[in-house]
């Protein structure tokens, strides 16, 4: 790569801001379709209940009111909605039905939908239909879930839905010969993402044609292509997603919910576009909820603090139905709960319990922030009980970097493998320390100054990315010399543009500004995964390096043709393409457009790594949490775009704090969702959390790609809640408070504070 | 979440305002800044037929500081009450009590009038009017009547407001200069409603005792109340260590709050003890 030509790395400003910023972007409320009609949802208020009957004649009659749709509309068969990850046979009870189908199992649950001229003549019709449901004990939690008689599904014969394993060598002989153990309980609250706009979609239904077109789509396009595709009873070619502005997605949006597929079957029942936009207070009650675990775990050390064995039950509360990736955290939770560290032996449960609650899926960091709770305020008790320094307790057990690769525990059913890619662990660690004054501060810890409790924690985590299998990449070399590039993967907000671009112009030693980045929607290319699991730099990255080398391939022939030579003796030096002091350039090679297209195809995920330190004051009196100074450190392997990721890390880390301290979604046992505005469920704002830093490094490479770039969307996220945690429990170490459930709001902390006095 | 449908009026008098909310049958509604009453619309929790706006009413707007104290227009918002210096000297609570009061965007609407009216348990300006002494001018078909504000909040976003009356005015009586005064609330964010509040001003006699001893709180109650065990505790005393003690100690024994998804009973009493031994330790600094 020549050195006048290196995007790759720099701190490029996104290609995305000057349109956004200008109000340009196009979201997908701004999608209009002449003639449209709008759809509004008739949602269950009853958290667990039988059908008996729902009558919408009145609300027919209302003047601008075109179809109500029921399930029973639906012919004999409603739709359920597969799971994209990890589908098991025995799971497939638990698949959510597109409309309730004779029973309602959550507040939220879509019952019927109302199509009329305006969003405000459904919205009114919602009033006049008439449902009656007989109501049925609800199922508002774990304890619940495991001792009530009440079933979500009969047929099953118990609400616990499957139960993953996560084993690593032998851990009852572990813990059996151990010096010394312990046992804790933790509890990480149901809260979730909440992006800029909710959801929503535009449908229109060509009948000559055959074809559907849906605009809103995102994440994982192809994929909700198939699904959309079978349901409706179309050819997948005949369905054409397509991708608008969003403003972030957080593992939340994009995932295929009932509303994409009654949207469009409510376009070609209604012959017109329809429209449907999400409010907040249906988002929150409607898109997947996320985390809701709990768990009791041992943990057994050696007498010199080596880490023997860690097992345990885990709970997680997945809400009615199993969703789309629903099984993803309570799988994480298991398998990422060793996290960085060398445990011998790990034997891990984690059941999937179906309650009367919104369905849970992935959110940013899906099961490793939990596991991490758990695990890094385990790593803290530990230490304090056998008296030992945490940070030399966590040094003797970061797997080393001559231990590399080194083994994840193995999952099952669902059989899934797993090894720590690349790291030098150690280094990160020290280098977080250093960064931090973490010596300088020490002195500060557990002091009383001006009403506050001073401490510090710290936290080592590791961030899987790049699922595979494949992405794909189309390049096109367009007749004017300018680059086209057709990505599988999707933009939910991350600078999906910039960054491509800063790849492709690389590979292609041309200008950034050649580049247009063309992604998402599917007519684009063949195939494509999309954007989930940090995947998408590298997967999609690396697909365009391998078409990049295809298309300079397709050049040399192109112009051996013209030059008369051998394709191999065509030289290319950025845009000009030589041969024997002859010269053509990019635009005057061909008439026609150079196209090719390329499948990046991995079975090994990519793991950054990294260690946070938190520095916080704690008021007694109130139960109030100062963030003095927060800071994380992280090994991405390799940089696209350090302002980028920036970006990702902080807004991410906000996030964490946002679920360590604020967010919560409140249920009663009845099943009703309390939290169903902004006013209750508590997002961090811009002034709530200042301070804090991040450091990217790139230290060691991935090895299993040609970026050499690991995944690096979600890390600032998952340590969060143990950095914190263990800070709060350091400032009030002399009262031996222990913060081991989430949220720490202040009365939780006030009420610790007070146990502890007592 | 749109609101059902309504009619709309913005009349250009105050008459006119009044025969239109009596003409609506206690179905009409008065809008103001609508930072209250339209999320209620929103979530379908009111219904009016008819919003009566205020907007293009005269001499509502005006904060007039004389000898008898402050008087604050219906329609003065929150960023006016921030904007004027004055006030500052003229009523220090008032300027810092309405510092706390939501966001931004909502300060550049939200009026006292409304804030008034609307009487949510937490919020700030009630628990202004109540503490110190305040009366609300009222206008209905009955004429205009003073309401004083121990009397006008009567529960949860409950008033003794008739559906055709309007507040116009509220006068807050004048603050000496010499006076001891304290605001002290917690909330989960900045700008959110508070968990706990309190309000407290005194004046010191000859021997440097508190005298006159007023102190309200907001957030622990179905509406602003005054803590008079509170305020017996603190009349007549000099105000030490020991006094503050014991003043929150009668605070919290007086009062019982309630529980919700943010905050349990127990922890709101704890922390209004906490904010008044904070605010009065302050006040004496
Ligand atoms: C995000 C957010 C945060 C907030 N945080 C706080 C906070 O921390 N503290 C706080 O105190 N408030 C807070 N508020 C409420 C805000 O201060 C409102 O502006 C205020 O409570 C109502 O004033 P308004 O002019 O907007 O009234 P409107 O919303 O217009 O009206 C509210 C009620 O008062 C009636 N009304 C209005 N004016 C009159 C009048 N002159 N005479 C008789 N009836 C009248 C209306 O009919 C209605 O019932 C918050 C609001 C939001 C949206």
């Amino acid at each position: 790569m020549k050195v006048s030509n290196s995007y790759v790395g720099r701190p490029m400003e996104r290609v995305e801001d000057l349109r956004m910023v200008r109000g340009r972007g196009t979201y997908v409320a701004d999608v209009n379709r002449p003639d449209q009609l709008y759809a509004v949802i008739l949602r269950s208020s009853v958290a667990h209940g039988t059908i008996r009957s729902i009558d919408f004649t009145r609300a027919l009659e209302l003047p601008g009111v075109r179809h109500v749709l029921t399930a029973g509309g639906l012919g004999d068969f409603v739709p359920r909605i597969p799971v994209r990850l990890q589908s098991l046979p025995e799971l497939e009870p638990f698949h959510q039905p597109v409309l309730a189908d004779r029973k309602v199992r959550y507040v939220g649950e879509p019952v019927a939908v109302v199509i009329a001229d305006t969003a405000a003549i459904a919205e009114d019709a919602l009033e006049h239909i008439v449902l009656d449901i007989e109501t049925l004990p609800a199922v508002a939690g774990r304890e619940q879930a495991e001792t009530e008689p009440s079933l979500l599904f009969e047929g099953h014969g118990s609400n616990t839905a499957i139960t993953w394993r996560a084993c690593l060598g032998d851990a009852d002989a572990a813990f059996k010969s151990a010096d010394y153990v312990r046992r804790e309980r933790f509890k990480v609250q149901r809260h979730t993402a909440m992006f800029m706009e909710p959801r929503g979609f535009v449908a229109e239904w060509n009948a000559v044609a055959g074809e559907m077109t849906v605009w809103g789509t995102a994440k994982t396009a192809f994929y909700n292509r198939r699904v959309l595709a079978a349901a409706l009873g179309l050819d997948e070619h005949a369905v054409k997603l397509v991708e608008v502005d969003v403003g972030g997605g957080f593992g939340s949006r994009g995932e295929f919910y009932p509303e994409d597929y009654l949207i469009p079957a409510a376009a070609m029942i209604a012959r017109r576009p329809v429209k449907w936009t999400e409010d907040r207070r249906e988002h929150m009650m409607s898109a997947n909820h996320s985390r809701d675990i709990e768990c009791d775990v041992e943990i057994a050390v050696s007498r010199d603090g080596r880490f023997l064995g860690l097992r345990g039950q885990i709970w997680a509360d997945i809400g009615a139905y199993l969703r789309t990736n629903g099984s993803v955290g309570p799988r994480n939770v298991a398998q990422c709960m060793s996290g960085p560290y060398c445990f011998e032996s790990v034997d891990l449960r984690s059941s999937m319990l179906v309650t009367n609650k919104t369905p849970t899926g992935s959110y940013r960091g899906p099961g490793r922030f939990e596991a991490d709770f758990a695990r890094e305020r385990l790593i803290d008790i530990v230490a304090r009980d056998l008296e030992m320094d945490r940070l030399e307790l966590r040094r003797r057990n970061l797997v080393a970097d001559s231990q590399m690769p080194y083994p994840l525990p193995t999952v099952t059913p669902f059989e899934s493998t797993n090894e720590l890619d690349s790291g030098d662990y150690h280094a990160v660690f020290d280098r977080c320390l250093a960064e931090f004054k973490w010596e300088d501060r020490s002195k500060l810890r557990g002091r009383l100054i001006d009403g506050y409790y001073h401490g510090l924690g710290i936290g080592s985590f590791i961030e899987g990315g790049a699922a595979g299998p494949k992405e794909d990449a189309r390049l096109v070399l367009e007749t004017d010399g300018s680059l086209s590039v057709y990505l599988g993967s999707s933009a939910i907000g991350q600078g999906l543009e910039t960054i491509m671009s800063q790849i492709a112009a690389d590979a292609m030693e041309v200008p950034f500004e050649r580049i247009t980045i063309n992604h998402g929607s599917t007519d684009h290319v063949k195939d494509g995964y999309g954007s989930y699991h940090s995947r998408s730099t590298v997967m999609g990255g690396s697909s365009i390096l391998l078409a990049a080398e295809k298309l300079k391939e397709l050049i040399r022939e192109t112009a051996a043709k013209r030059f008369n030579c051998s394709p191999a003796d065509v030289s290319i030096d950025g845009e000009k393409v030589s041969h024997a002091g002859n010269h053509l350039t990019f635009s005057n090679l061909s008439d026609i457009p150079l196209e090719v297209e390329a499948s990046f195809f991995n079975s090994k995920h990519t793991w950054a790594y990294g260690t946070q330190a938190a520095y916080v004051a704690v008021d007694p009196g109130t139960g109030h949490v100062k963030v003095i100074d927060y800071l994380s450190v992280e090994d991405v392997g390799r940089m696209i775009n350090p302002l980028t990721l920036h970006g990702q890390a902080i807004g991410s880390i906000v996030q964490g704090l946002g679920g360590t301290f604020l967010e919560h979604l409140v249920y009663d046992s009845e099943g009703q969702l309390l939290t169903g505005s902004f006013a209750d469920y508590l997002l961090p704002t811009a002034s709530d959390f200042p301070n804090i830093r991040s450091i990217t490094l790139e230290l060691k490479r991935c090895p299993n790609n040609p970026l050499g770039a690991k995944g690096a969307g979600e890390g600032g996220i998952i340590p969060v809640a143990g950095v914190i945690g263990n800070a709060v429990a350091d400032a009030l170490f002399h009262l031996n408070v222990q913060p081991n459930e989430l949220p720490l709001s202040p009365p939780r902390l006030w009420q610790l504070i007070e146990e502890a006095r007592q | 979440m749109k609101p059902p449908s309504f009619a709309y009026a913005s009349p250009s008098t105050l008459a006119e305002a009044v025969n239109l909310l009596a003409s609506g049958n206690g179905n009409a509604k008065v809008i103001s800044g609508g930072q209250s009453l339209m999320p209620m619309l929103a979530f379908r929790l009111a219904a009016p037929d008819l919003l009566v706006d205020l907007k293009h009413l005269k001499d509502l707007g005006t904060i007039t500081i004389g000898d008898d104290g402050v008087r604050l227009g219906a329609k003065v918002r929150w960023c006016d009450i921030e904007n004027d210096r004055r006030l500052v000297r003229s009523h220090p609570l008032l300027a810092e009590a309405i510092k706390h009061v939501a966001h931004y965007q909502v300060r550049n609407r939200g009026t006292i009038g409304g804030s008034l009216a609307h009487a949510d348990p937490s919020a700030e300006m009630p628990g202004v009017a109540l503490t110190c002494d305040g009366e609300m001018t009222i206008v209905g078909s009955g004429g205009t009547r003073v309401e004083k504000a121990s009397s006008f909040f009567t529960g949860p976003l409950q008033t003794s407001l008739e559906p055709d009356e309007i507040v116009t005015e509220l006068h807050l009586p004048a603050w000496p200069a010499t006076r001891r005064w304290a605001f002290r609330e917690f909330a989960r964010r900045k700008g959110d409603f508070a968990m706990a509040g309190v309000l407290l001003f005194y004046d010191l006699d000859h021997r440097n005792c508190a005298v006159d001893a007023h102190i309200g709180a907001i957030g622990i109650a179905d509406c602003p109340i005054r803590l008079s065990a509170a305020e017996a505790a603190l009349n007549g005393n000099a105000v030490t260590e020991d006094c503050i003690a014991a003043v929150a100690a009668a605070a919290k024994e007086s009062i019982d709050p309630p529980s919700d998804i943010h905050a349990p009973g127990a922890y709101r009493r704890a922390l209004l003890g906490t904010l008044l031994a904070r605010g009065l330790q302050h006040s004496i600094s």
